[in-house]
C-alpha cells in the first residue's frame, strides 16, 4: 500500500496514544469503581476523606456546659430544654481562642421576634405539633420590642422580668 | 534496503510505541471490577427518619444545614428545607416553603408564587402539616447514573456525594434528581447537594439538622445495625418513602406521609 494512504492512520494512532497518555497523567491514581460498582461508584476516592474533614461547627450543648452550668441547668429545667444552645447562640465552633479571653468575641444572639416567632407563631394545624404550642399574634402583643426584654427565654415560665 | 531515513523513523516510533505502557491501554476489566465490589462490603448504611407529626415548621434545621455546610445563607438554595401542606374544607390543596422555611413559617398565609399570598381562615382548614425534605441517599440514585465525569458517586456506606474539583458543572444530575434535592453552589458553580453531614455522622455525630430540631422529628441511622432505634422503627412501623415509583430506592423514611406529598 502507498504511504501516503497509510499517513492518516499513523496520525490517528498518534492521537490515540498522545490521549491515553494525557488520561494516565490527569486521571488520579485512586480513580476507579470502588463499593458501589462501576455504576455508582466511579470516583476518586479521595474525594470521600476530603468531605470527611470538612469543618464541624454545631457542637452540641455539652461542649457549652462545662463553662456554663448555670445556664445548662437553668434551661433542663424549663419547657426550653428541648431547644439547642447553638439554635439561638450560634454554632460554637465560630468562637476561636480568643472566646476565653476578656475582649472576646461574642456569639452573634439572635435575640430576634423572629427567633421566637418560628414557633411561637400560632398555626392551629391538625396533626402537627405546631398547633400544641402556646403562640402570640405579633402585631398586637407589643409589636416594638424584643421578647427576651420581658420573657427570659432560659426560663421562659417565671415571673416576667 | 534500509535508508537512514527509514531507519530513525522506524526508531523513533518503536521507541514511541514502548512508552505506552500496558495500563494506559486498560479501560475498564469487569470481572475485576466485580470482585471488588464483592470484596468491599461495610456494615453501615446510613438512612433517615421523619416524623411529620413532630415537625413544627420552625425551620431551626434548615438554619443550621445552612450555616454548617456553608451554604450562603440568604441565597435562595438550601440542601434541607420544609413544606407546609394545607387542605382546606373545599378540598383544595396549597403548599408553599417560603426561602425553603429557613426562617420557619411566620404567617397563615401560604405563598403561592405569582398568584400571591393566598389567606386561609383556620376555620377552613381540613388537614395540614409540615414535611422536612433532603436527600433521600437513593439506594438507585439516577443523578449518579447521568454523570459523564463519575464526580457525583455514591460511597460504600449508601451516602451519594459530589466531587467539587471533578464536577465540571453541566447540571444533568440537577435535573435527573426526581426530588428536586440538587442546585449549584453559588460559590463553588458545581453540584451541591445534601450528604447527611458526611463529616459529621463518620465522627459518631448526629447530622446539624437532627442535632438542631428541638422537637426530634429527624434521626439519622445506620440500617445494617438491627439495634439502632432508627432500624428499629423501620422495621417495625408503617413508614413510607416519596416517589417510589421511580424505582430509586430513597432511604429517607417518613412517619405520617400523606398522598399529596410529592
Amino acid at each position: 500500500m502507498k504511504n501516503h494512504v497509510l499517513r492518516p492512520l499513523f496520525v490517528v494512532i498518534g492521537i490515540i496514544v498522545l490521549i491515553l497518555l494525557a488520561r494516565m497523567v490527569l486521571v488520579p491514581k485512586d480513580f476507579g469503581a470502588h463499593e458501589r460498582g462501576y455504576m455508582y461508584g466511579w470516583h476518586r476516592r479521595g474525594n470521600e476523606e476530603d468531605w470527611k474533614k470538612f469543618k464541624v461547627k454545631y457542637q452540641g450543648a455539652e461542649y457549652c456546659k462545662d463553662c456554663h452550668a448555670d445556664k445548662y441547668d437553668s434551661i433542663k429545667k424549663t419547657p426550653h430544654t428541648i431547644i439547642q444552645c447553638e439554635n439561638c447562640h450560634g454554632p460554637a465552633s465560630d468562637v476561636t481562642s480568643d472566646h476565653y479571653s476578656d475582649q472576646r468575641p461574642k456569639l452573634t444572639i439572635d435575640k430576634s421576634r423572629a427567633q421566637c416567632l418560628r414557633c411561637h407563631f400560632p398555626l392551629p394545624y391538625p396533626s402537627s405539633g405546631r398547633s400544641k404550642i402556646k403562640g402570640i399574634d405579633p402585631d398586637k402583643h407589643n409589636p416594638d420590642i424584643e421578647c427576651s426584654t420581658c420573657h427570659n427565654p432560659h426560663n421562659p415560665m417565671e415571673g416576667l422580668r | 534496503m534500509i535508508t537512514r531515513r527509514n531507519f530513525l523513523k522506524n526508531t523513533a516510533l518503536g521507541i514511541a510505541g514502548a512508552a505506552v505502557p500496558l495500563t494506559a491501554l486498560e479501560i475498564v476489566d469487569p470481572k475485576k471490577l466485580f470482585a471488588q465490589v464483592e470484596a468491599e462490603t461495610t456494615s453501615v448504611r446510613w438512612v433517615f427518619l421523619v416524623d411529620t407529626y413532630k415537625c413544627v415548621g420552625c425551620g431551626l434545621c434548615v438554619k443550621a444545614c445552612k450555616l454548617e455546610n456553608e451554604v450562603p445563607y440568604d441565597a435562595n438554595v438550601t440542601r434541607t428545607w420544609v413544606e407546609r401542606y394545607v387542605r382546606t374544607k373545599k378540598g383544595n390543596m396549597y403548599a408553599d416553603t417560603p426561602k425553603g422555611a429557613r426562617d420557619g413559617f411566620m404567617t397563615a398565609k401560604i405563598d403561592q408564587n405569582a398568584e400571591g399570598l393566598k389567606d386561609i381562615s383556620s376555620e377552613g382548614i381540613e388537614k395540614a402539616f409540615f414535611v422536612p425534605k433532603l436527600c433521600n441517599q437513593c439506594e438507585n440514585p439516577p443523578c449518579v447514573q447521568v454523570c459523564p465525569v463519575g464526580a457525583t458517586y455514591q460511597a460504600a456506606d449508601g451516602v451519594v456525594l459530589v466531587d467539587r474539583t471533578w464536577c465540571i458543572g453541566c447540571g444533568y444530575c440537577i435535573m435527573g434528581c426526581p426530588y428536586g434535592v440538587r442546585f449549584f453552589h453559588p460559590v463553588y458553580h458545581t453540584a451541591e447537594k445534601c450528604n447527611f453531614c458526611y463529616h459529621r455522622i463518620n465522627k459518631g455525630l448526629k447530622t446539624a439538622c437532627v442535632q438542631a430540631c428541638p422537637f426530634g422529628a429527624r434521626q439519622v441511622g445506620n440500617i445494617k445495625d438491627p439495634n439502632d432505634p432508627v432500624t428499629q422503627v423501620i422495621r417495625t412501623q408503617r413508614v413510607g418513602v416519596l416517589k417510589s415509583e421511580f424505582g430509586t430506592k430513597p432511604q429517607v423514611y417518613y412517619i405520617g406521609l400523606d398522598e399529596e406529598v410529592r
